[in-house]
């Protein structure tokens, strides 16, 4: 039986998802990130989809604990496809599009091929290990991404205001799951702990994105070095 | 071992993000040039400071809550939260530290200023609305 708590955070996160698409679409900036709309709107039908899942088999039920773990793995995969995006919004200017394509494809093959040659020896529920395994493992290359990604905007002088918040927003919530993960494989016996924090996590990217869409213009610009940690 | 590295480095690069992402809110508010009645209510002429920051955040609770800017003021209080606890922890051992939280605590009072402002023109509006209906 699911509690209030979870109920309260999986409402207001489908409800936040759903508000970042429409602030997207007010002000007409639905199309210019469209992966990372995209990816929102995902989010929102796999949390409704789930919902209705677990109305009508249960919270014990095969169906539910399969949906949720392929959806949780889908959504890490489409996330990880919007990473690349805005990967391709800041070396727009290098014209490497298809090579980050390119990487990008390898990279989470890699990413797939490593995640089951660690949970092979599991014979049993190999599946469910794998595709647990595997959102784990994007999470923490997704975080290593980011981090390059910031990098090499640092590095280029990139100075849009959004592009800076959307990848550093990313960047938050990618470490704060490749965090829970780390502590939820060091203190197993916390479970109370790290498995309260995720849906409070979900709800702080679609927070940040809707003010990013609603207060920074689109022609707003920054110096991203008054921004990093290690003045440069 | 391997979650202990990875736990490690995910909480170094969280911190790094964490700060990164409140200076680009900080820095997208300090453009904005706050008007001679804020100055006056939060007691700012020239530089803030960061006694000024706990102060504006009392006033900022008595204005009725702008929800686009209701998360970004709890970022910046959880980012003072950190710069607190910086400067009785490390700042001790590195005194250039101190000198950057100072301003950094500066910066944290500018940003709830400009929240006040626009807090403070949001209820003018609503109770404009009130009057119109």
């Amino acid at each position: 039986m699911l509690g209030p708590y979870t109920y309260f955070t999986w409402l207001a996160c489908t409800l936040l998802e759903a508000a970042v698409v429409v602030c997207a679409l007010r002000q007409g900036a639905f199309r210019r990130y469209l992966p990372l709309n995209l990816w929102m709107l995902l989010e929102m039908l796999s949390g409704l989809s789930r919902f209705y899942v677990l109305y009508s088999y249960g919270l014990q039920s095969n169906e539910y604990f399969y949906f949720y773990y392929y959806s949780e793995a889908l959504a890490t995969i489409a996330l990880y496809f919007a990473l690349t995006s805005l990967y391709a919004r800041v070396l727009e200017e290098l014209n490497v599009e298809s090579y980050v394509q390119k990487a990008a494809i390898l990279l989470l093959s890699g990413t797939a091929v490593f995640s089951y040659l660690i949970v092979r020896q599991s014979s049993h529920l190999l599946v469910t290990h794998f595709v647990v395994e595997l959102s784990q493992n994007l999470y923490f290359v997704g975080l290593v991404l980011t981090y390059l990604l910031w990098g090499a905007m640092l590095k280029l002088r990139e100075s849009r205001t959004r592009v800076i918040q959307f990848v550093l927003s990313l960047g938050v919530f990618f470490s704060m799951f490749a965090a829970n993960y780390a502590f939820r494989n060091l203190a197993p016996d916390l479970r109370w702990l790290w498995g309260s924090l995720p849906p409070v996590f979900d709800c702080l990217l679609p927070l940040a994105w809707c003010y990013t869409f609603l207060r920074i213009p689109e022609d707003a610009r920054l110096v991203p070095s008054r921004l990093a940690v290690v003045p440069r | 071992m391997m979650a202990g590295i990875i736990f490690i480095f995910s909480v170094a690069a969280l911190l790094q993000f964490f700060i990164s992402y409140c200076r680009s809110l900080i820095a997208a508010s300090s453009k904005q040039v706050l008007s001679a009645e804020v100055k006056d209510v939060t007691g700012i002429q020239r530089i803030a400071t960061g006694d000024d920051f706990k102060r504006i955040m009392q006033l900022l609770r008595l204005c009725p809550d702008r929800p686009e800017d209701h998360n970004s003021v709890q970022a910046i209080g959880a980012y003072f939260s950190l710069l607190s606890f910086l400067r009785s922890t490390v700042a001790r051992l590195v005194p250039s530290m101190h000198a950057w939280t100072e301003s950094e605590f500066g910066q944290c009072a500018y940003f709830a200023a400009v929240a006040l402002e626009s807090g403070i023109s949001f209820s003018r509006d609503m109770l404009a609305q009130q009057m119109d209906a």
